[in-house]
């Protein structure tokens, strides 16, 4: 392959090689291919297999007695004579790992919950050996812990792998993985000073741990037949290479997300190659697609009911950015690009990989309308606002999880779940007493009086108990990633970073549309507290009307915009494990279900337990002017202060998106142009029926397949908890009349 | 100028009212009584909500990312017309701005009081309820001639026209009818598209929660079949339907 020379020669820089080597695509969808005939035979297998664990309660088999690792198990297949590209997690399809270094609790109360036993070799080993979950809880204090219990931080990654890392994979493809090692060698007797200070020390530890797990990787390749020490030669060999290099870090890892990065572009580049020679043609290629994205549709993991209570689906985030604009002014769209979007033909609707659109309103007109076609197809995309994303991150950064961006291989986050902001402005008005649980929490700030709650005292109180919280909180997660980092470290997605990285420290919010209501009422309606017998306000009597979040309307949207601001700020404060930068997320994936259940009656008139509305979204059914005031409410939010993403998700009817395919089409892309033009950070778009959904509550069987759109990440419609099925049906479906 | 005006409710993702994504403002009032009407909230002319001109276009100014490229603003109601001068001021400010501007009416006001409207107005969603007086009346409580002499109006000065049918079975659902109105259809140039609406039952609730008798609960809604037939005779007449 003759590539065009440059940096990436010199050095490890994967952008300077796409930007050099890569073909813009302005063109149609004309050119795809559908599935082959290997395709369809092996899909057939893996949908096969998913119905057996399917039938088998979530869980087709786990292998208890090995411990998971880079080159741990023997090689796998599904259906060898039709595989062109191989690999999978253990060494069988479906199987689960276990992986203890996260928490040997997680594992065990995991094998309990599928009616299997802790081997006793594993046990006997984490006798031996301290997990991650045991330095977190060694050091957690009693205030920690209740804020834990209480739920008003929550989802918190103590328990297992935190995830949110993106290893740049090109890179295994690009330089092989004996350059890699050279230069992580090179790095390794760099890293000396003449004070061997933990900085130093650490780095070194963790230089030889990436050493090591490079040279795994290698092996494991090595068993699959594979020589992979060299760069691959053509488009085949570049989708392998790379997926031994993602396929490591899911053997090594159980990451909460474990997202691809950006390799479709990369990809096309080898692809473009191949084409001009004559070596691989159009539907050669697509099939080594195809049959990379049903590789990444099978990675699983072994969790437990609880996890899936609050991340329901069995969710992974092989998040895979696409499109976007080069910093020379051309965009990045490929026939790759189409390519990987193609799959969700040719192999039906799926959640994973969580393919994601970085949109500008530069992207090609065909691709803007190709793709908005497969969400009104599949509802299984997800968009992301390149034109604010750029600025601050160039063109290199991908998708980690739902909404976070960072460079890749550059930048890594340390994942912070997110504190429940609508329980804190209830903590500010019952003194820092828990409403559900009655304990007391947070500090005992004077309570508020039994008259009409007086909007300035409430906002100075909710103040005071976010000073709290945001030093609480951050110093929770400095515990958690220091003791991660000690006992759970991410060798091989960071053998295949930078040494030295960016670090986020990213922090999140849920239930802000439900306190920019409740602030909303207290400040324009009269909301009177109600307590129980102890004396805690467990509800409230709300007389006369007020602006709701989601209409387009400032004096309730300005409110919201302020609390996120104002907690942002709160969180810049704190010092930071590794110096990491603070960020925030807007954004609760299916969580929203479960913190709504723990919190009681909000000031704007929402029950105890009822689901808070998903990530930025207003509260479902107060948006009465269209989705267009919804999203124009949304994208006020300011992404300077929540660069960890700004969920937002879109469901509308077929019927009301336009009355012809073509109406539809050209309407969402003006609809996605518009909004992010707005500056909206995130959308999911999901075009369906609600009828259908209800269909698939009665008869799950007949959908195995239908994927919906929930804040960031995609699922089974059929693999959601009752709850979170009635959750999304509930919520706001923009229909017309 | 500010006029006061009555809305009813506004839409800011309009998709069904017109090309493109349309900010559609519901004005308040209509002189039909349409058996099938499913907004009966906006029959009368003193509900809704007091806004002017300047209040309603200003909100309409903040969806200018949205409509602009091939989507537009769309008065509809209610009967739009009935609040004509508020329409035509509203319109006005719109065609100033550069928006693309659409009614959607039934015609039932005398064509002066329509036409300064007309005026401000790229394209007329104009709704024929039956070509037959007799029938028509039993069906909205009047004619269609306020229609036919709009229609006639945008053949002679060029004005583009959508037409739109509601489908009732009993009612106008009817093949014979349905070839007289296409064929009547076909002779002006100005109509660029032909909708047909098949009755659904969404506002029924609404009769209710206002205490008014509904007419057509026995009434089934047609089968896609059964539309699909009636958009054939159309098309057999040469006629763009959707």
């Amino acid at each position: 392959m003759s590539f065009k020379k440059g940096n990436w020669n010199k050095e490890i820089d994967v952008r300077d090689f796409i930007v050099l080597n890569y073909t813009p695509y302005d063109g149609d969808e004309s050119f795809l291919s559908g599935p082959s005939k290997r395709t369809l035979a092996l899909w057939e297998k893996v949908k096969d297999l998913n119905q057996k664990e399917r039938d088998a309660g979530g869980v087709l088999s786990i292998d208890t007695k090995t411990i998971s690792g880079i080159n741990a198990y023997a090689p796998g297949y599904i259906d060898k004579e039709n595989e062109s590209i191989v690999g999978i997690q253990t060494s069988k399809p479906l199987e689960r790992a276990i992986m203890p270094y996260g928490g040997i609790r997680m594992v065990r109360t995991s094998l309990k919950a599928y009616g299997e036993e802790m081997d006793p070799g594993v046990e006997e080993i984490f006798k031996h050996r301290k997990t991650h979950n045991d330095g977190v809880f060694d050091v957690y204090t009693k205030e920690m812990k209740n804020a834990r219990h209480c739920g008003i931080i929550t989802g918190l990654p103590d328990a297992y792998g935190r995830g949110r890392i993106i290893g740049d994979y090109r890179r295994v493809p690009l330089y092989g993985v004996d350059k890699l090692i050279e230069e992580k060698t090179q790095a390794l007797n760099d890293a000396e000073s003449d004070f061997m200070s933990s900085h130093i020390i650490r780095l070194r530890e963790e230089i030889s741990e990436q050493i090591r797990a490079l040279n795994d990787l290698k092996d494991m390749a090595k068993s699959y037949g594979f020589d992979i020490s060299e760069p691959a030669k053509d488009t085949k060999e570049a989708i392998q290479w790379l997926y031994f290099a993602y396929l490591a870090s899911v053997k090594d890892q159980n990451g909460a997300a474990m997202s691809l990065g950006r390799v479709s572009t990369f990809l096309d580049i080898y692809a473009e190659c191949d084409l001009a020679s004559g070596k691989y043609s159009e539907s050669d290629i697509q099939e080594f697609v195809d049959q990379f994205v049903m590789k990444l549709r099978m990675v699983r993991f072994l969790r437990t009911p609880a996890y899936d209570q609050l991340f329901s689906g069995d969710p992974t985030w092989v998040t895979e950015s696409i499109g976007g604009i080069c910093l020379d002014g051309r965009h990045m769209v490929t026939k790759m690009s189409y390519r990987f979007l193609h799959t969700l033909i040719n192999l039906g609707p799926a959640p994973e990989p969580n393919l994601t659109i970085l949109w500008s309103k530069n992207l090609p007109k065909n691709f803007k309308l190709y793709s908005n076609l497969i969400s009104i197809k599949t509802s299984s995309i997800q968009y992301e606002n390149d034109d604010i994303m750029r600025i601050k991150l160039g063109d290199d950064y991908a998708i980690a999880c739902c909404v976070s961006p960072m460079r890749i291989g550059k930048q890594m986050q340390f994942f912070g779940a997110r504190c429940n902001l609508a329980k804190a402005l209830l903590y500010a008005l019952n003194s820092g007493r828990d409403e559900v649980f009655g304990m007391q929490v947070g500090p005992e700030i004077a309570p508020v009086s039994d008259k009409k709650l007086d909007y300035d005292e409430v906002v100075r109180k909710f103040d005071a108990m976010q000073q709290w919280l945001s030093r609480l909180y951050i110093n929770t997660l400095n515990v958690i990633h220091y003791m991660h980092d000690k006992y759970c470290y991410e060798k091989i997605q960071m053998a295949l970073h930078d040494e030295s990285v960016i670090r986020t420290m990213a922090g999140g919010i849920a239930g802000l549309s439900v306190v920019a209501d409740s602030l909303s009422a207290i400040k324009y309606a009269d909301v009177y507290p109600i307590r129980n017998e102890q004396g805690l306000i467990v509800d409230f009597k709300i007389e006369g009307d007020y602006p709701k979040f989601g209409n387009n309307d400032d004096r309730v949207d300005e409110i919201a915009v302020n609390v996120a601001k104002n907690f942002m700020s709160h969180l810049r404060k704190h010092s930071t494990y590794r110096n990491s930068i603070p960020t925030m997320s807007i954004l609760t994936i299916t969580s929203n279900v479960v913190y709504g259940k723990k919190t009681g009656s909000t000031p704007d008139g929402r029950k105890a337990g009822e689901p808070f509305a998903p990530g930025a979204n207003p509260m479902h059914g107060r948006d009465k002017k269209g989705c267009v005031a919804s999203m124009k409410s949304v994208a006020k939010l300011p992404f300077d202060y929540c660069e960890d993403g700004i969920s937002y998700t879109f469901s509308i009817v077929p019927g009301a998106l336009g009355k012809s395919e073509d109406d539809k089409k050209a309407n969402l892309t003006q609809l996605l142009d518009g909004y992010f033009v707005e500056t909206g950070h995130h959308i999911n778009v999901n075009v369906l029926d609600r009828e259908v959904l209800l269909d698939a509550m009665d008869h799950p069987e007949k959908y195995p397949q239908l994927t919906i759109r929930v804040s960031g990440y995609a699922v089974h419609f059929t693999k959601l908890t009752k709850e979170q099925q009635m959750d999304v049906i509930n919520r706001t479906f923009h229909e017309c009349f | 100028m500010d006029i006061i005006g009555r809305v009813h409710s506004v839409e800011t993702f309009g998709a069904v009212d017109g090309p493109g994504i349309r900010f559609v403002a519901f004005l308040q009032g209509c002189p039909l009584r349409c058996l099938y009407c499913h907004n009966p909230d906006s029959w009368l002319k003193n509900g809704g909500t007091e806004m002017t001109t300047t209040e309603l276009v200003d909100q309409i100014k903040e969806y200018c990312s949205f409509i602009v490229n091939g989507g537009g603003v769309t008065l509809s109601g209610g009967e739009p017309l009935f609040q004509s001068e508020f329409a035509a001021e509203v319109l006005r400010q719109c065609k100033e701005l550069g928006f693309h501007t659409a009614i959607d009416t039934a015609g039932s006001v005398p064509l002066e009081k329509a036409l300064p409207v007309l005026n401000h107005t790229d394209l007329v969603l104009l709704d024929i309820k039956d070509l037959d007086e007799a029938n028509s009346v039993d069906l909205c409580g009047a004619s269609s001639a306020g229609a036919i002499d709009i229609l006639n109006y945008c053949e002679e000065v060029g004005k583009d026209v959508w037409i739109r049918h509601v489908l009732l079975l009993g009612y106008t659902l009817k093949e014979d009818k349905l070839y007289k109105l296409a064929n009547f259809i076909k002779s002006f140039s100005c109509v660029s598209r032909v909708e047909l609406l098949p009755f659904h039952k969404m506002g029924e609730f609404k009769y209710k929660e206002l205490g008014l008798p509904y007419h057509l609960k026995d009434t089934p809604e047609p089968t896609p079949e059964q539309v699909e037939k009636c958009r054939e005779i159309f098309r057999l007449c040469g006629l763009k339907v959707q």
